[in-house]
């Protein structure tokens, strides 16, 4: 497989591709322009409903459901960005709440997964183990379980252990999800690493364990700071386990509150859209953060060079 | 970089040989120190949990009521499979599976394929195309369902102004299970484009160059050059948007409901409909059981193919 992820995403496209450069005629510069055009289109319509969304947060009140659809001239306010985080009464209020604690759980569980995946996928890469292959197959394909029916013995097994309605039991389930994409993600990254540096740090009078530790995990570094990115993506979007695990306000993530807001007789899309927009602000700032890696990190690492 | 590792590399001819049979062993311990912390969580965490929803759909059990489960063999097996209930939500799901992802796949490669002819500005405009996919299902069903909405939502009005009439969208049978297409493709068209695109990119140059040379048709060239060559890595973002799309539950919450009546009830949504507001936890966990087969041989699929891929 030559397959450069790097190529296939964002960067300056410095390299006109051959058969584009040949075209000279007038009727290929005007297929071009169509094709542009096409492409502009699609693209208007891919993020239109982002745009849509970003506009109903600064709308106020009455705009947000005039008839027609406001696109131009409406009062631009930004109370529905001050409600997403103050009580109307003053103080913090539920969602702020909530968003502390989807950096909390989002947090813990990467760091955990790290912690736990970037050794085991070390391992993997260096080491001849028995069923090597199988063992990596299986790590990957508890990935793909239905969350919907993964929940069913975990809530069980959550309310034996007391672990309803706890950060820590968020974080646990997280971790667990997060880990089988750290590794596969983070082996793609150590195979790129020749072993032959780690076997002469050996010779150089270093243990095994140092030789990973001093010589390969400093150059793993970018890989771990993008694998992580991506854990922290995945953790922070959940939605199945955090509103079947959890229920108080005080212990629940973003996405249960947020769902929360249109569970009600009236429906405030103006404050919605508002929390929408700062739940996903940061979820697009790492995205373009590790968009060199979006390939691998899209098929939980199964996919790359 | 070099430089640090010269100075081991020329010692070593000076330096004794590392003691090999102990280091091996060392190398054992320290594999299995490494490797045995993620594995007891995932077996604490995905493979007993598993288990103990396979000894459940042995069971009458229910999570609502204090009465120990009692054993009946393969009852909710048999409830599930000969359910007519299930068989329509099975259908249910096959339409929106095939739907979706081949909505997707069509014009995930169309958009990917324009982009790669492009000489300037293909790196905003993959961007630009990226960002649905990274957004939570959450957030974007909640979005479409306000752009949705029959009274004052922005596609109703949109049409409006064509001179259409208003639709309602997630109310009527037919509209809510194109609704749910139409929001899936729109947040995972990108998906397959970024992979495709990542095919695309990877195709030698000089293929295109030997068949210019050969004046090769712009059809040929895309039928025996960049299909046969993208094709593998297209198939594998099926397959795992197939099986993505399968186990969805978030978009159909949000979005539907499973409504009107049961018209958008996915599998994934009639099991939670069954385990947590019918509290018939055993039979649910068959039902589970039942799905985690499923996945369990569309992985396996995957998996080969992602396999053979690797080796080929």
């Amino acid at each position: 497989m030559a397959l450069s992820v790097d190529e296939a995403v964002p960067g300056p496209a410095s390299d006109p591709t051959p058969h584009a450069r040949r075209r000279t005629g007038g009727g290929s510069r005007a297929r071009a322009v169509i094709e542009g055009g096409l492409l502009l289109l699609l693209a208007v319509a891919m993020l239109f409903p982002v745009l849509w969304m970003v506009e109903t947060s600064i709308k106020d009140g009455r705009d947000v459901y005039a008839v027609p659809a406001q696109f131009i001239g409406f009062d631009a306010t930004l109370d529905h960005y001050r409600d997403v985080f103050v009580k109307p009464g003053g103080g913090r209020s539920d969602l702020s709440v909530a968003f502390l604690n989807s950096v909390i759980v989002a947090g813990a569980s990467t760091a955990l997964a790290t912690l736990l995946g970037v050794p085991a996928a070390w391992a993997y890469s260096r080491f001849t183990l028995k069923a090597k292959k199988d063992q990596l197959f299986f790590i990957l394909s508890t990935r793909f379980m239905p969350p919907v029916v993964v929940v069913i013995p975990i809530f069980l097994m959550y309310r034996d252990l007391g672990l309803i309605n706890t950060k820590l039991g968020l974080v646990l389930i997280y971790t667990a999800f997060n880990v089988p994409f750290t590794i596969w993600m983070m082996k793609g990254f150590i195979d790129e690493v020749p072993a032959e540096y780690e076997d002469a740090a050996m010779l150089d009078g270093y243990s095994r364990f140092q030789a990973f530790y001093k010589v390969t995990l400093p150059l793993l570094v970018p890989g771990i700071a993008a694998t992580a990115v991506f854990a922290l993506i995945f953790s922070w979007n959940e939605f199945v386990f955090a509103i079947f695990l959890t229920s108080s306000s005080d212990v629940r993530t973003a996405p249960p509150a947020i769902a929360g807001l249109i569970g009600g007789t009236t429906v405030d899309w103006g404050l919605v859209a508002a929390s929408a927009v700062v739940f996903a602000l940061p979820v697009l700032v790492f995205t373009y953060l590790v968009r060199k890696h979006l390939v691998a990190g899209v098929t939980l690492g199964a996919v790359r060079r | 970089m070099t430089s640090t590792l010269e100075t081991p590399e020329q010692e070593a001819t000076v330096s004794p040989p590392a003691p090999g049979r102990l280091s091996r062993l060392g190398d054992r311990w320290l594999a299995i120190g490494f490797i045995s912390p993620a594995m007891l969580l995932l077996l604490a965490m995905s493979v007993f949990p598993l288990l103990w929803a396979l000894y459940l759909s042995f069971t009458d059990y229910s999570a609502a009521r204090d009465v120990p489960a009692s054993f009946v063999g393969f009852d909710n097996y048999a409830e599930v499979l000969t359910s007519s209930q299930v068989r329509q939500r099975a259908l249910t799901t096959l339409i929106y599976v095939v739907g979706a992802v081949g909505l997707q796949t069509v014009l995930g490669f169309s958009i990917a394929y324009l982009i790669s002819r492009r000489t300037r500005g293909r790196g905003a405009l993959t961007t630009m195309f990226l960002v649905p996919m990274m957004l939570s299902p959450i957030v974007v069903g909640l979005f479409w369902r306000f752009m949705l909405d029959t009274q004052f939502g922005v596609v109703n009005s949109l049409l409006g102004s064509l001179g259409l009439g208003q639709v309602e969208w997630l109310t009527q049978q037919r509209t809510a299970m194109l609704s749910l297409v139409v929001v899936d493709t729109w947040q995972w068209t990108p998906f397959i484009m970024l992979i495709a695109l990542a095919g695309l990119t990877a195709v030698p140059k000089y293929l295109y160059e030997a068949a210019a040379i050969d004046r090769a048709s712009e059809w040929f060239r895309f039928r025996y050059i960049t299909l046969p060559l993208v094709w593998p890595l297209l198939l594998i973002a099926v397959m795992f948007r197939a099986i993505e799309a399968f186990r969805q539950f978030d978009t159909v919450y949000i979005l539907t409901n499973g409504g009107p009546g049961v018209s958008t009830e996915t599998l994934s949504f009639h099991v939670y409909k069954v385990a947590f507001l019918g509290f018939d936890t055993g039979t649910a966990s068959a039902y589970g059981i039942l799905m985690v087969l499923v996945v369990i041989v569309l992985a396996q699929f995957y998996l080969r193919y992602l396999n053979k891929l690797k080796e080929g």
